[in-house]
């Protein structure tokens, strides 16, 4: 028998403001514990939530951006369970009427196959806190600096039949929502969280079998290596006669395994009701043209753009556009009068390697566009060769040091100095009298030879265009 | 002059005019207080010496062109947040509990140069009409020490009522500023809902609680809530009334203003003597120019167990965050998470508290929330829809506080459903974010003080005081 | 409204509050009595009524998002029960 596998995806992804969701203490990661917390972050009695409008904005902005219908008159309700976590012990979140609601999201992978996700609902709602658990003295400690911190959790359809969809579509969410300016979508730091519910079917058939949902997976690999192998355990539980499970599931990234969560005696009876002490939203036609007005350039409309204006390849528009930082960096090159095919190649090949070396982010670099445009404009004058470019990008990249003062200092300009290249050439002839018969009796590979001990004596900074043209006249009056 | 017949302006007067200093008047107070309370037992936490310190810096900063309440010596419920001064709700489980932080409705009354004499009692987390649910010890009316004081303000309306400070901010979520007051015969308010700023008032339902004065009269009234009222950034369901300076617009002219008597508040289970007493306020009303005339109000059936559905369901997650973690008592001898929750919740809520936890737990639960919990929205909207109705043709409302004069200590609590019951003329003006007073308006024959209460439309808190303070100004011998 | 002892265990379990045999009785009575008496409200018909959950006529009410000074974290840390230096401590709750 052939299966199908189902999946869905409940995205939590941490908003980019500068204060928390309902109070104005920071939202900066780290901290020392319980320093970026007041007595709302702690649940004292007699505090009150205040929505910062920034949230409202963002998750109104992601909701646009997916396709969401806005919900015009929405509130808030509050979640009641009993948890360290969550000091109030209700967490304030939406479920009657989210934000946003039947969204879109067309995504495309592999060799160009496209298809549309579904967006269930799209919600804003608090952090929990951090539990460390301190085994010399068997006890939970609890810190509350990420109470508070404003997520918006993104609910789609169970539309995937694959992990590979899962990650273009992620990718795809991340993109945007970067591009927007409302989340910087960092998985390392938690900004990004993905629960992953999965069933599988027999191929052909529209009933839903029953589903797992999967916690902790921290990198779009772990995501795709989870899928496969949960896909692949219910199919074999199924074949041996067995049921799957309802339960939550958590990956273990050291054993490449799935394994069953202790489930909590009454879960799930979350005694949901509107919360009280933040008055309903209403939203006018007014405040959601301002927003369409203010919404950037997606990647989508970039990467058409990319096309139509620069001249290029799909392809080499898509991974332009892939994130945000990367596509402002081409475009801040461009703008700094790249020329717009050369500096997608250097971003391509030289830029994407070192980061992926480096396991660094396009947001995080400190190489500037300033950097990548001196470097062309060097080799385009004729001073550097593309070897040595690439030489000299590798050792200022990470620092962004000086590129003309990296030349400078290690003697690398190009020698096109016209009678130090003719002298050499005159040299290499009279040193390779075999070669140059070879040449004379119709072998052409004899001459590559010859250029390579010019460039050799030059110690690889000749200008090759130079040596190449010296070298042919001087053979050609022999 | 005996300063303690002083109303609190007539006290804040006499102060900025030299003839008696803040240090006296706190003395007094505080002597008042020691005398009386180990009979009523109105005050939980005495803060003496801060009071003096506090007295004397007032003292020396006395202006002629201070507030109308400058110095004037008061006392706040003990669920309103005191920076430094332990706040217990009067339950087990906050313990010493001492916020960092104030509520706004006592910062503001702090800057109006207010003295805080102490935390006064109450029923435990509000829970409750007669203050005899609160860890520490029952509140006594001062009026007849063998009754109750109401509740669940009852410790504050029994300090003003034994003149232990001259005035003190409660809170109302069904009743509980203006059912007390009716009982011990003090005038308390409550304003609309938004009125007051809520922060740092423990939450019992959240979409109902109100802080308000409880006062010797209707101006003294006008001007603690001139002193407190108004948006507050840290409650986002805090507004700016749009009714400016209360106290200046007392003039006991009742002229042109219409009021209803609702028939459903005067039938079946109401006092004979009571209703007596608040059928005579309303001719009295109508002596200051009041047009007066009954009208029927066919929702008071339903607004008990609205009330009680919605007040507890919100009380259940209000009180969720007490768990023994963060803050106040935590039980001992736990196995684990779970059992250091249930036992620190067991042994720390009292009964009537664990009784509204249940009840509200039981209304959100899976398979109950549309019957009970859903449908109590509706009939809320319904309910705040015939008041809407009554006030496209009344400018105020008149009905008793309370269907009987303050009950004896010990007889309530064994039968709860009859004691909510109680709460008939009181919870629809949450349930629909009314402004409402009670005014005392007499007495029985044992001497027990009834209370009339005036109902405004939202926003129509200068309205209320008026009339109740028009009502004062007729009956004042 | 028929109200059994499980469906008190069940919201008891839910409040995280323990009944003794006896209390579990009176409390199964006493919400048996309330709730059947708020069964009346079935009576009135709420046909196309919207549930009203803010009485206030208000919306939208929000803040700047602007950095305010976090609390000083002793504050927050003095009345726990139980602490350490900076955090507070429960028993362990990490799976």
């Amino acid at each position: 028998m052939t299966w199908e596998t189902v999946i869905g995806l409940e995205t939590h992804v941490e908003l980019s403001t500068a204060t928390k969701i309902f109070c104005s203490c920071t939202t900066e990661f780290g901290g020392a514990p319980n320093t970026h917390c007041c007595p709302v972050c702690t649940g004292m009695p007699g505090t009150l939530p205040t929505l910062n409008e920034k949230v409202l904005e963002y998750a109104v902005k992601a909701s646009l951006a997916l396709g969401c219908t806005v919900t015009r008159r929405g509130r808030f309700d509050r979640k009641n369970y009993f948890y360290p976590d969550l000091p109030k012990a209700y967490q304030i979140s939406q479920l009657y009427l989210p934000i946003g609601r039947d969204g879109q999201v067309p995504i495309t992978w592999g060799d160009g196959e496209r298809k549309t996700i579904g967006i269930h609902e799209l919600h804003m709602e608090e952090d929990a806190g951090k539990l460390v658990h301190d085994p010399w003295q068997d006890l939970t400690q609890c810190d509350y600096n990420r109470c508070g911190v404003p997520l918006i959790e993104i609910v789609t359809e169970p539309d995937f039949r694959s992990g590979e969809e899962v990650i273009a579509y992620l990718e795809k969410l991340r993109s945007t929502l970067q591009y927007l300016g409302v989340s910087d979508c960092k998985m390392q730091e938690g900004s990004l969280r993905c629960d992953v519910n999965l069933s599988v079917r027999p191929a052909g058939t529209s009933e839903l079998g029953t589903r797992t949902e999967m916690k902790n997976l921290n990198s779009f690999k772990a995501i795709g290596r989870a899928i496969d192998y949960e896909a692949r355990r219910q199919i074999e539980r199924i074949e041996e006669g067995k049921r799957v499970v309802q339960e939550t599931r958590r990956w273990d990234e050291n054993k490449d395994a799935t394994y069953s969560m202790r489930s909590k005696e009454n879960a799930q009876d979350y005694r949901y009701f509107p919360e009280p002490d933040i008055p309903p939203i209403e939203l006018s036609d007014g405040y959601l043209d301002h927003l369409r007005a203010e919404m950037p350039e997606l990647a989508e409309a970039k990467q058409a753009r990319y096309q139509a204006q620069y001249g290029l390849s799909g392809y080499d528009a898509r991974m332009m556009t892939g994130e945000k930082a990367l596509a402002d960096f081409f475009e801040d090159c461009v703008a700094l009068g790249a020329e717009p095919k050369n500096a997608c190649n250097w971003i391509m090949t030289q830029i994407l390697r070192k980061l992926k070396e480096l396991g660094a982010e396009p947001g995080r670099m400190a190489f500037t566009p300033q950097s990548l445009c001196r470097l062309l404009a060097l080799v385009k004058e004729g001073s550097l060769n593309r070897n040595t470019a690439v030489a000299v990008f590798d050792a200022v990249f990470e620092t962004n040091g000086d590129i003309n003062e990296y030349v400078k200092a290690n003697g690398l300009s190009q020698v096109r100095d016209t009678g130090l290249i003719e002298s050499v050439v005159s040299q290499v002839i009279g040193d390779n009298p075999q070669s140059v018969s070879d040449l004379k009796a119709g072998k052409e590979k004899a001459f590559g030879f010859l250029v390579g001990q010019c460039m050799k004596v030059l110690k690889g900074q000749g200008d090759p265009k130079l040596v190449n043209q010296l070298l042919r006249e001087k053979l050609e009056k022999l | 002059m005996d300063i303690l017949d002083l109303t609190a302006l007539e006290l804040g007067q006499a102060i900025k005019a030299g003839q008696v200093t803040i240090p006296e008047a706190t003395r007094t107070a505080l002597e008042v207080i020691a005398r009386e309370n180990p009979k009523n037992n109105a005050f939980i936490t005495l803060c003496a010496d801060r009071a003096m310190d506090r007295a004397k810096a007032l003292q020396d900063g006395l202006r002629p062109d201070a507030p109308p309440l400058y110095g004037v010596p008061m006392a706040a419920k003990d669920n309103l947040c005191t920076q430094g001064v332990k706040t217990t709700c009067a339950s087990k489980i906050l313990g010493d509990f001492t916020p960092p932080y104030s509520a706004t409705a006592l910062e503001r009354l702090d800057s109006a140069g207010a003295v805080l004499l102490g935390k006064v009692n109450m029923d435990e987390f509000a829970m409750g009409s007669t203050s005899e649910t609160s860890f520490y010890g029952p509140v006594k009316n001062p009026r007849d020490l063998t009754r109750v004081p109401g509740g669940s303000s009852g410790g504050a309306a029994a300090a003003v009522a034994a003149r232990m400070g001259w005035y003190a901010l409660g809170s109302d979520t069904g009743g509980s500023i203006r059912q007390p007051g009716s009982y011990c015969g003090v005038t308390g308010m409550k304003p609309t809902y938004g009125a007051v700023s809520r922060y740092g008032l423990i939450a019992y339902a959240s979409s109902l609680d109100q802080i308000g004065p409880l006062c010797r009269d209707a101006r003294d009234c006008a001007a603690v809530l001139d002193a407190m009222a108004g948006r507050d950034r840290r409650d986002s369901t805090s507004v700016d009334g749009p009714y400016g300076n209360v106290l200046a617009q007392l003039d006991g002219d009742l002229r042109g203003v219409r009021i209803g008597l609702p028939r459903e508040c005067f039938g079946q289970g109401l006092d004979s003597q009571v209703e007596a007493a608040v059928r005579e306020m309303a001719r009295a009303l109508a002596g200051r120019g009041a047009a007066v005339e009954e009208f029927s109000l066919p929702v008071m059936d339903y607004v008990v167990p609205t009330y009680y559905i919605l007040a507890s369901a919100e009380a259940s997650s209000n009180l969720s965050r007490f768990d023994g973690v963060k803050y106040g008592w935590r039980a001992e001898g736990y196995e684990d998470l779970t059992d250091l929750y249930e036992k620190t919740r067991t042994q720390g809520f009292g009964k009537e508290v664990k009784r509204r936890i249940l009840l509200g737990t039981f209304v959100l639960s899976s398979g109950y929330f549309d019957a009970y919990y859903k449908k109590a929205l509706q009939v809320k909207s319904v309910i705040a829809g015939a008041y809407r109705d009554a006030f496209s043709k009344y400018d105020l409302l008149l009905t008793p506080v309370a269907p009987t004069t303050a009950p004896k200590l010990g007889q309530s609590l064994h039968d709860p459903l009859k004691m909510y019951l109680s709460d008939i003329y009181t919870v629809p003006v949450n349930l629909a974010g009314l402004p409402g007073v009670s005014v005392p308006c007499g007495a029985d024959r044992d001497g027990l003080p009834i209370g009339g209460q005036l109902i405004g439309p939202a926003m129509g808190d200068a309205l209320v005081l008026k009339a109740a303070d028009a009502y004062q100004q007729e009956v004042r011998p | 409204m028929k109200i059994t002892e499980e469906m008190v265990d069940y919201v008891a379990g839910l409040s995280r509050l323990r009944l003794d045999p006896e209390e579990r009785g009176d409390m199964t009575r006493e919400l048996e009595q309330i709730v059947s008496y708020m069964d009346v409200l079935s009576q009135v018909d709420t046909q196309g009524v919207e549930p009203l959950s803010h009485v206030l006529p208000v919306c939208n009410v929000t803040r700047p998002d602007v950095v305010e000074p976090s609390f000083d974290r002793e504050a927050l840390l003095r009345g726990a029960p139980k602490r350490d230096e900076a955090t507070f401590l429960v028993p362990k709750a990490v799976e």
